[in-house]
């Protein structure tokens, strides 16, 4: 036996291995879209399926996000696994009411008669120059939809057992691809395992507090940790790959283990998953506590234009503050 | 109640009165516009090519974040505002930069979106050009709305709308359509086939004869043009907003042209389309074919041509003028326009901001 040694790859090549990797082992896994074809996605996420695969199984469909997802909840009812995917995050948007109307209610109303095993890929977040309606974080919409699963991966490893997670969920999976990781490159062990959706990981060991972070925040929170870290603050950083389901227990345990935590988030702050987190959080380990938990996220203002969009993101200084206001007075 | 629908057909073939020599073509029922219309349609190009041209340079030199040019749909862009009127709106899209250009815009004012100091540049009320829609189709609503609240004043406004072939897949833009019919909006929809929507060719985004055959089952009447022939553009777009302003209710015309560069900048068409099938457009070019045409009539002398130069020369000038000077970013900006009154959570927000950066200063 050979043994595997781990490979340097980007997000945007290990998302690639996924959709082949899946595709190879189950005819019945599909990819459609816009310019996913010959193009091979405007991010190149889906370069080369067509030539593998031929045009019924990766395809271009006329440019209509509605008629994208619909389609595919027909044929998620009929015997397929359909992977579609949304050009850019506000671009979703004519696809809403197919996934909040149809998509994640089709289990519900049929008391479990018709599944939909689909997964939307939503190359989604800023930090990439890009100019409007190219560069929201739209997963609060996703995750307050009862019958979604949300993740979203931060480093190749995750984005491709992940993306295998969700085309075998038996449920809509809303997959969300940070694009400003897309090109960031890491090793990754593509033989482990693939993680079940729904499972939190600690990042980085710390003792002092915690930061909580998930897809494009979960790198400028491990930066974070590093300054921290030279100051002579020791954080641990948890990364929640999966929004929902939300892993409880491992992200109540770090908090416990530390007493303290920041919640980081690009997406706006206002009835955002981050408030989500820090409810939950509190709800179950306020005695453990040693100050409130804080949050560093994006503004609640429409995403900026890219001359202003550094002052929006949350940063590693913004992070360092919000430490510093976790009463350490108290210690 | 059912009418004869043939009037409701766009022709079979695209409207041309002048080929791709230079050479007028008869047409029944379509006039050669006059000289003098035809010659300020002259201007218009060269300064559009002069735009579309040094847009480009800028991206390459970074000064714009992102530039979909229209190169070769220079025809399109300047007729479809040549043919409107002072109280007449446009409602253009991220492709259509050189025809908010062409409708008086100042060309640094256009290109803030793309540039990335701000979402939108030029005043839309004091234009009368909304802000340029990226999300596909869905400005083509808005424009019926602007033309129908003209509609209930008793004003003349004619609204012109533009899209691409790609954007009619979208549900929005049927919606539009039927919206315009039911209430008999005076809203010109007028769609760029350029044959791409980025490497997905036209025969991915619909089965039917033509994309102006949509216009039938909305009860809109509906017309084919070539889109690399400016005569025929002005003649069979202002025919339109005639008929609209004279409440004959929307229209829809198709002009037939050719994406000849890229998507944008960050697009590489050689993934999906080869130089051959790019090559024969090239001789279709809007601007050999009229200057062809005004020199055989004895409508373009050297002199003329010489101004129309130096007045895009200027144009350009003042783009890199604009472009290459620094601005400089206010976070005030984030927060000032999302309500009328900001709320007190962004006046806190804003006060982290500006305590950030005066503590960046004493550093
Ligand atoms: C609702 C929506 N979906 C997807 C996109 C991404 N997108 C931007 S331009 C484009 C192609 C549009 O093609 P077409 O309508 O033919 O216009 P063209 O770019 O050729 O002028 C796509 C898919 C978008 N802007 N809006
Ligand atoms: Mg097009």
């Amino acid at each position: 036996m050979t043994s595997v040694v781990p490979e340097k790859m980007t997000m945007a090549n290990a998302l690639n291995r996924a959709l082949r990797d899946a595709m190879r082992a189950d005819e019945s896994v599909v990819m459609f879209g816009e310019d996913v074809g010959a193009l091979g996605g405007v991010f190149r996420i889906t370069d080369g399926l067509t030539a593998e695969f031929g045009e019924q199984r990766c395809f271009d469909t006329p440019l209509a996000e509605a008629g994208i997802l619909g389609m595919a909840i027909g044929m998620a009812m009929n015997g397929m696994r359909p992977i579609v995917e949304m050009q850019f995050d506000a671009f979703a948007y004519p696809a809403f009411e197919q996934l909040i109307s149809h998509a994640a209610k089709m289990r519900n109303r049929t008391r479990g008669r018709v599944t939909l095993p689909l997964v939307i890929r939503i190359p989604y977040a800023g930090g990439i120059g890009g100019v409007e309606h190219h560069c929201d974080s739209s997963e609060a919409y996703y995750a307050h939809t009862p019958g979604l699963h949300v993740v979203a991966p931060s480093d190749p490893a995750d984005a491709y057992g992940l993306l295998r997670a969700a085309i075998e969920s038996p449920d809509p999976v809303v997959f969300l691809e940070p694009k400003k990781l897309y090109f960031s490159r890491s090793e990754a062990d593509l033989t482990l395992p693939v993680p079940p959706i729904g499972t939190a990981v600690v990042r980085r060991p710390g003792t002092d507090a915690t930061l909580i972070a998930y897809g494009p925040a979960v790198p400028i929170a491990l930066e974070a940790a590093e300054a921290a870290a030279q100051e002579g603050r020791s954080l641990q950083v948890v990364d929640l790959r999966s929004i929902v389901p939300f892993d409880d227990e491992t992200v109540c345990a770090a908090v416990r283990s530390t007493g303290r935590a920041v919640v980081v988030a690009e997406a706006a702050g206002f009835a955002s998953v981050s408030a989500e987190v820090v409810a939950r959080v509190t709800e179950r380990c306020f005695h453990s506590l040693h100050a409130p938990i804080r949050r560093v996220t994006g503004f609640d203002i429409p995403y900026p234009p890219p001359k202003l969009e550094h002052l929006h993101l949350p940063s590693v200084d913004r992070i360092l503050d919000a430490v510093d206001e976790l009463q350490w007075e108290y210690a | 109640m059912t009418r004869d629908a043939a009037h409701l057909l766009p022709s079979t073939e695209p409207v041309t009165l002048i080929d791709s020599d230079g050479h007028p073509v008869p047409h029944v029922g379509h006039d050669m516009p006059d000289p003098q219309a035809l010659v300020s349609a002259y201007a218009a190009l060269i300064a559009a090519r002069r735009f579309n041209d040094q847009a480009n340079a800028l991206v390459r030199q970074g000064r714009l974040a992102v530039y979909p040019s229209s190169h070769g749909q220079e025809a399109c862009q300047v007729a479809c505002v040549q043919v409107l009127g002072d109280g007449d709106w446009l409602f253009p899209t991220y492709r259509d930069s050189a025809a908010i250009v062409a409708r008086g815009v100042d060309p640094v004012e256009a290109l803030t979106l793309l540039r990335g100091d701000w979402h939108s540049g030029y005043d839309p009320q004091t234009t009368n050009v909304a802000p340029q829609a990226t999300p596909l189709a869905t400005h083509l609503l808005h424009a019926v709305g602007v033309a129908h609240a003209a509609r209930l004043r008793g004003e003349p406004t004619v609204v012109m709308a533009l899209c691409g072939d790609g954007a009619t897949s979208e549900g929005d833009f049927h919606e539009a359509l039927n919206f315009a019919a039911v209430f008999r909006t005076p809203v010109v929809f007028f769609i760029q086939n350029n044959e791409y929507a980025i490497s997905v060719p036209l025969a991915r985004q619909t089965a039917a004869p033509s994309l102006a055959h949509k216009g039938i089952g909305y009860g809109v009447p509906s017309e084919r043009v070539d889109g690399n022939d400016v005569a025929a553009l002005l003649t069979v777009l202002g025919d339109a907003v005639s008929r609209a302003r004279a409440g004959e209710g929307p229209q829809l015309i198709e002009a037939h042209t050719y994406r000849v560069q890229a998507h944008t900048n960050a697009d590489d068409p050689r993934r999906y389309r080869s130089e051959d099938e790019v090559t024969p457009w090239l001789s279709r070019d809007p601007i050999t074919r009229l200057s062809d045409y005004l020199a055989e009539q004895g409508l373009l002398d050297d002199e003329r041509v010489a101004a129309c130069a130096a007045d895009a020369e200027q144009l350009a000038e003042r783009m890199r003028a604009g472009l290459n000077a620094e601005t400089a970013a206010d976070y005030r900006d984030l927060f000032a326009h999302v309500y009328a009154v900001p709320t007190s959570q962004l006046r806190e927000q804003q006060a982290l901001v500006a305590d950030e950066l005066s503590r960046e200063e004493v550093r």
